[in-house]
C-alpha cells in the first residue's frame, strides 16, 4: 500500500537517504524471474530481460535470468531463449518439486537464489504467479517491492527509479527501494517492448541445487485444467483490437464491435463500465485494473478515456476514437478521431475494411 | 471455526481528482467505499461461517475515519470489527503494513481464538499491488493461497482445505492445510445486500480500537515511514501529449467517412495495409 501519495512526508523522508548498509553492496546484476509454466515461458518475461538488459548496460553488470523447473519440462529451451533475449547468465534450478507453480517452494527456491547469488535488481512479471512470487520473496527478504511499473530506469547515483501509476493512473509515482537489496520490481505483461531475439548468443548456465522434500511442502496440485481456448482470449498480445464504451447504449450492441475485430483479425475489448454493467466478461476489460494492450492498430468507439482506460492503451502504435464528444479525453491519445455516433458508423467501418483487406487476403488463400 | 477478514477503506476510485497545481489527491468530499475486492473474500468468509459455524472477525487499518467500512462490513453480517489506528502506521508501504496488520492478526488471534482461514482482497483498486495479503502470509507462515476462484471444501476436523487458484491457462485444483490466508478473485461469489437488521446492528455495534501498543506492536521502527523499505521520491501527473488527434471529416455517408479514415490509417503507416491483410487471412 505504498499507494497513498506520500506527498508531505516525501521530501524529508527523501533527504534521509543513507548510505547502502556494507552487507548490500556486494549486491549486482539486474535479475529476471523467467516464468516457466508446463513447458511455456510466459512472454512478460522476455519483455522484462528487455528492460533489464537496458538496466544492466547502465550500471555496467549482468543480466541474470532465473529459470525454474521440473528436469526436462522446458527449463533448458527456456535457459537458451533467455540468452537470446539478452541475458548473460542463467541461474537454473531443477526438480521434480517444482513442476507445477506453488508458492512456497518456489518462494524458498527464489530466496535461496537471491541470498547467495546476490542480485541488486529483481524484476518479475505482474502475473498471478509474479505478484503472488513477489510479495513472499519479498517479505521473507525484507525488501522494498514496487509494483506494476511503467518504467524502470537507474538514476545518477545507480538505484533503481520505478514509476508506477497510482490511483487509478491520475498520478505517475516514482519510488526507490534505498537502503535495501535488492531493489524489487513487478511490471506488467504488454507494458514494456518485447526485445528483439538474437538467435545463437550464449551465456553461462549456473546449476543450482535446492533441497526441496515434498513432505515439507503443504500444498499440493490435485489437477491442473486447461482453459476451454474459447475461454481465453488473446487480447493482450492482439496487433488490431477494437472496443466499446458506454457510448454504444447497450451490451447487445458490442456485437459491432466483435464484428470490427473479426474482420481485421484482431481481438475485442471493452472499457470497464462495460464490464461493470455486465455487457462483458472482466477478462476483455482493458485498462488500469484490465488488460494493457500494445496492438499495432487499436480502435476506440464510444470510449470517452477515462485515465485508467488510457494508460491500458497507450503503447499502441495508432490509435482511432470513434466519438461524438470532441472533447473526450481519448482524444488527448489517440492519432485519428471520427465525431460521429459508433454505433452508425461501425458498420461502415467494417464494410469499408471488408472491400480493402479481403479481396487480398481470398488472393492470398486461393494461392 | 474462526474466520479474519482483512478489509480497505478507499476513496471512490471514479471519483477522484487530482489537483492540477499541487499533484495532490484531492479526498474533499469523495466518498470511500470498502475495497471492491475485498467484498468477494469477505462474503467468502460470511458463506463458510454460516455452513460452518464460527466467527468473522474484520479488520482494517486506518485512520479513524475507516470505522466507517467495519460498520459496513458489519452490516454484512460479520461477528466483530477491529480498527488498527495509530499515527506510528501512517506513510507505511506494503511491508510496513504486513507487519502491522499480523500483529493485529496474532492480537485477535490471543483474544478470540487463533484464526483458521485469514482472508483479504486480491489487491486494492487505489495502491493495486496484491503484495499486503502474501505480506501477512509470509510473517504468519500461513499457507499463501491467491487468486482463489472457489473454496470448494473446509474439513474443520482434518484441518484440511481444497480449493481452486486461477492460473495462466487454467484452473490449479489445490489441497492444502489449516491455518492459511486466502485472497479471492472478482466475481467469485455474488455478494449478500446487508439487511435493516443487520444496519442496526452495526449502528450499535461497538467497534474494537487498537493502538500500535494495543496491538502488542512494540518495534515501531517496523511501522509507517520508518518500517518501509520503498520511498516515493516524486509524484507527479502523466504529461499530455503535444498533438492532438485528427479529426477525419464526418461525411453524409458513413462508407466515405470510412474510407477516409482507412486512407489516413494507411498513409500514416503504410506497412499496415500488408499487416492487416495478414491478420485477416490468418497468416
Amino acid at each position: 500500500m505504498s499507494d497513498a501519495p506520500k506527498t508531505a512526508a516525501a521530501p524529508s523522508r527523501a533527504a534521509m537517504k543513507k548510505e547502502l548498509p556494507e552487507h548490500f553492496k556486494a549486491y549486482k546484476h539486474v535479475w529476471v524471474m523467467v516464468e516457466l509454466e508446463r513447458g511455456h515461458v510466459h512472454p512478460v518475461s522476455w519483455e522484462l530481460m528487455g528492460e533489464a538488459r537496458k538496466l544492466a548496460d547502465k550500471l555496467g553488470v549482468d543480466v541474470g535470468a532465473v529459470v525454474i523447473g521440473a528436469p526436462d519440462a522446458g527449463a533448458r529451451e527456456a535457459a537458451a531463449e533467455s540468452f537470446a533475449y539478452g541475458a548473460d547468465v542463467v541461474y537454473l534450478v531443477e526438480n521434480p518439486i517444482l513442476a507445477e507453480y506453488r508458492n512456497e517452494s518456489y518462494t524458498r527456491t527464489l530466496t535461496e537464489l537471491v541470498n547467495t547469488y546476490k542480485p541488486e535488481i529483481l524484476l518479475l512479471g505482474a502475473t498471478n504467479l509474479g505478484r503472488d512470487l513477489a510479495g513472499s520473496v519479498a517479505t521473507t527478504l525484507l525488501t522494498g517491492l514496487t509494483a506494476d511499473c511503467t518504467e524502470l530506469a537507474v538514476d545518477a547515483d545507480k538505484s533503481l527509479a520505478a514509476t508506477r501509476p497510482t490511483f487509478g493512473g491520475s498520478l505517475l509515482c516514482t519510488i526507490y527501494t534505498l537502503n535495501f537489496r535488492p531493489q524489487m520490481a513487478t511490471v506488467r505483461p504488454r507494458v514494456m517492448r518485447m526485445p528483439e531475439r538474437h538467435e545463437g548468443r550464449i551465456g553461462r548456465v549456473v546449476e543450482h541445487a535446492v533441497a526441496l522434500e515434498e513432505e515439507s511442502i503443504v500444498t499440493k496440485v490435485l489437477k491442473f485444467l486447461p482453459d476451454r481456448s474459447s475461454q481465453t482470449s488473446n487480447l493482450a498480445y492482439a496487433d488490431v483490437v477494437v472496443a466499446g464504451g458506454l457510448g454504444l447504449q447497450n451490451g447487445e450492441n458490442l456485437q459491432l464491435v466483435r464484428a470490427l475485430a473479426n474482420v481485421l483479425g484482431g481481438e475485442w475489448g471493452c472499457s470497464r463500465p462495460c464490464v461493470q454493467k455486465g455487457w462483458a466478461p472482466a477478462e476483455r476489460q482493458i485498462g488500469q485494473t484490465g488488460k494493457t494492450i500494445r496492438p499495432k492498430l487499436y480502435i476506440a468507439a464510444g470510449i470517452s478515456g477515462a485515465i485508467q482506460h488510457r494508460v491500458g492503451v497507450e503503447g499502441a502504435d495508432l490509435i482511432v476514437a470513434i466519438n461524438t464528444d470532441r472533447n473526450a479525453p481519448i482524444l488527448d491519445i489517440a492519432h485519428f478521431a471520427v465525431a460521429t455516433d459508433a454505433i452508425r458508423f461501425l458498420p461502415a467501418l467494417t464494410e469499408a475494411f471488408r472491400a480493402r483487406i479481403s479481396p487480398h487476403a481470398n488472393d492470398r488463400l486461393a494461392g | 471455526m474462526h474466520f479474519v477478514v482483512c478489509i480497505k477503506q478507499v476513496p471512490d476510485s471514479a471519483q477522484i481528482r487530482v489537483h492540477p497545481v499541487t499533484n495532490t489527491i484531492m479526498r474533499q468530499g469523495v466518498p470511500t467505499i470498502i475495497n471492491p475486492y475485498d467484498l468477494f473474500s469477505l462474503e467468502t468468509a460470511l458463506r463458510l461461517r454460516d455452513e460452518m459455524g464460527g466467527e468473522v472477525t474484520v479488520l482494517t487499518m486506518g485512520p479513524p475515519s475507516a470505522e466507517d467500512a467495519l460498520r459496513k462490513a458489519l452490516t454484512y453480517g460479520a461477528d466483530r470489527a477491529v480498527l488498527l489506528t495509530d499515527r506510528f502506521f501512517a506513510g507505511s508501504d506494503t511491508l510496513a503494513t504486513s507487519y502491522a496488520l499480523a500483529q493485529a492478526i496474532r492480537k485477535i488471534g490471543d483474544a478470540w481464538g487463533a484464526p483458521d482461514i485469514v482472508f483479504a482482497g486480491k489487491q486494492t483498486i487505489d495502491g493495486d499491488t496484491a503484495q499486503v495479503g502474501p505480506g501477512i502470509a509470509r510473517r504468519l507462515e500461513l499457507n499463501q493461497l491467491t487468486y482463489i476462484s472457489r473454496v470448494t471444501k473446509v474439513d474443520a476436523e482434518a484441518r484440511t482445505v481444497e480449493l481452486e487458484r486461477r492460473a495462466e491457462g487454467g484452473t490449479q485444483v489445490l489441497s492444502s492445510s489449516l491455518p492459511c490466508l486466502v485472497t479471492m478473485l472478482e466475481g467469485s461469489a455474488e455478494i449478500r445486500r446487508g439487511s435493516m437488521a443487520g444496519a442496526l446492528r452495526a449502528a450499535r455495534a461497538e467497534i474494537t480500537t487498537w493502538s500500535a501498543a494495543d496491538a502488542g506492536i512494540t518495534d515501531l521502527l517496523k511501522c509507517g515511514l520508518r518500517g518501509s523499505p520503498t520511498v516515493v521520491k516524486r509524484v507527479f501527473a502523466p504529461a499530455p501529449r503535444a498533438e492532438k488527434a485528427k479529426q477525419i471529416e464526418v461525411k453524409a455517408k458513413s462508407r466515405e467517412t470510412a474510407d477516409d479514415l482507412i486512407e489516413a490509417l494507411f498513409e500514416a503507416k503504410p506497412a499496415m495495409q500488408a499487416d492487416l491483410e495478414q491478420l485477416a487471412a490468418g497468416l
